[in-house]
């Protein structure tokens, strides 16, 4: 059963370099990419097992000190659903996530900003979709932070996101902003994705529905994943 | 014909940033109590059926300097050429492996059994071969290539045969360094450049 996925379409995703982003210039290939329809290699791949995932994973507040102290910051809920590009969700898809503490900071060798490090904070939580695609993490909010590119740039809000679908060619990384935030408009990175529109797909709403009173506030991210094309089999199989 | 709803668009890409180890690789990066079961990150275990081998390589940049914040994945079928999850598929073969350059020197390596040659839906044969991507700081989306062997029979490869140069062709193949070692390196720009796919 593998069928072919839709091609990539290049418009939604991010240019492979701008000048702005200093980064790119010598990190971007330079020939055009060798454009062909997915093959077994692309339509299978990894799958990881619920069991994988441990109570306090999706728990950026407490994973760090395994509940012993919470971290500090701004308590948040993200969540959302994985579907596919016909609007199905993804059951069964691993998510990663990482991110700076509530000052900006990292906890990584290489991360030298002179904001502090939280004890409470690790910065990275996992989880798995559940059977309607569905996700959710609490963390707490990640601080801005400056980084060498151009004079004075800074990074918005983000949380950084790794996600698996069902087959290797729907692997996707990208990042999460936070509705409002004025620096989204001034990085880079962000400009990498030159249609606005989907600039906005990674600007993640307030979610008040979500929140919980005196407790934390939320916000709402979905991701759609390449989907597969639709063939005469489709529903045949899809009973199977 | 019954009409379909128009496509949703994919969630746009993101650079990895250069932190991705505390999300990716938390136990290289000082994180490992987080989790109490880590993520299997090893292509093959203890009893795969095959020829083990070694994949060694680094990735570079423009200017010829090696990457030292690269995260590498690949995926692959099992030594008959069967995907896990196929009828038949190595139990010991999980396939996935993720690797990073070295902090320090920018070297990855990577073992596992070699691919077998596997076949399409279409009856299409593909010379042995890793699916490879690449995220980095600098890459903006994910970067795919793969990784085929210089001592296998890659005729009529599907992929290999669609291009045109054959120096070009040369950077998808790993060199035998003998004993079992292969060395790949990555270009991301320059006269070897590694030819990306858009797949
Ligand atoms: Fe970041």
């Amino acid at each position: 059963m593998t069928d072919r996925l839709i091609p990539r379409d290049r418009a939604s995703h991010p240019v492979l370099t701008i000048p702005e982003y200093r980064s790119s210039v010598r990190r971007a290939p330079t020939q055009p990419l060798l454009s062909m329809g997915s093959t077994p290699a692309e339509e299978h791949g990894p799958r990881f097992g619920h069991s994988l995932i441990g109570p306090l994973d999706n728990n950026l507040i407490l994973n760090w000190t395994r509940g012993d102290a919470p971290a500090l910051g701004e308590r948040i809920l993200i969540h959302g659903r994985i579907t596919d590009q016909h609007g199905r969700g993804v059951p069964d898809a691993l998510i990663e996530i990482w991110q700076a503490n509530g000052a900006g900071r990292y906890r990584h060798v290489k991360d030298g900003y002179h904001a502090p490090l939280d004890p409470n904070f690790g910065g990275c939580g996992r989880t798995i979709t559940d059977e309607t695609g569905g996700y959710s993490f609490m963390t707490i909010r990640p601080g801005a932070y400056p980084w060498p590119n151009r004079p004075n740039d800074w990074r918005p809000m983000h949380v950084h996101f790794s996600v698996f679908g069902h087959a290797f060619g729907q692997r996707l990384v990208t990042q999460m902003y936070f509705e409002g935030d004025p620096l989204i408009d001034r990085c880079p990175i962000v400009a990498t994705i030159q249609d606005r529109s989907q600039i906005d797909r990674l600007v993640a709403p307030l979610d008040m529905a979500a929140a919980k009173s005196m407790d934390y506030l939320a916000y709402k991210f979905d991701i759609v994943l390449r989907g597969k094309r639709q063939t005469r089999f489709e529903n045949r199989l899809e009973g199977l | 014909m019954t009409q379909t709803p128009p496509l949703l668009r994919e969630t746009p890409a993101q650079t990895s940033g250069p932190y991705l180890h505390i999300g990716c690789l938390p136990v290289t990066n000082g994180l490992s109590h987080v989790y109490d079961t880590p993520l299997p990150i090893e292509a093959a275990h203890a009893g795969a059926k095959g020829e083990w081998i070694t994949l060694q390589g680094s990735v570079f940049d423009g200017a010829g300097d090696v990457l030292l914040d690269a995260m590498l994945e690949s995926w692959q079928a099992d030594a008959a050429g069967l995907y896990p999850g196929q009828a038949g598929a190595d139990p010991a073969l999980s396939g996935f492996a993720r690797f990073a350059s070295d902090g320090e020197t920018g070297a990855f390596s990577m073992r596992t059994i070699k691919p077998g040659a596997t076949q399409g839906p279409d009856g299409a044969r593909y010379a042995p071969h890793l699916a490879l991507w690449i995220v980095a700081r600098g890459i903006t989306a994910g970067l795919n290539t793969r990784i085929y062997f210089a001592d296998a029979d890659n005729a009529d490869d599907p992929v290999l045969s669609q291009i045109a140069d054959p120096a070009r062709a040369q950077t998808l193949l790993a060199q035998p360094l003998g004993e079992g070692v292969y060395r790949f390196d990555i270009h991301l720009q320059g006269d070897n450049e590694t030819v990306f796919l858009d797949i």
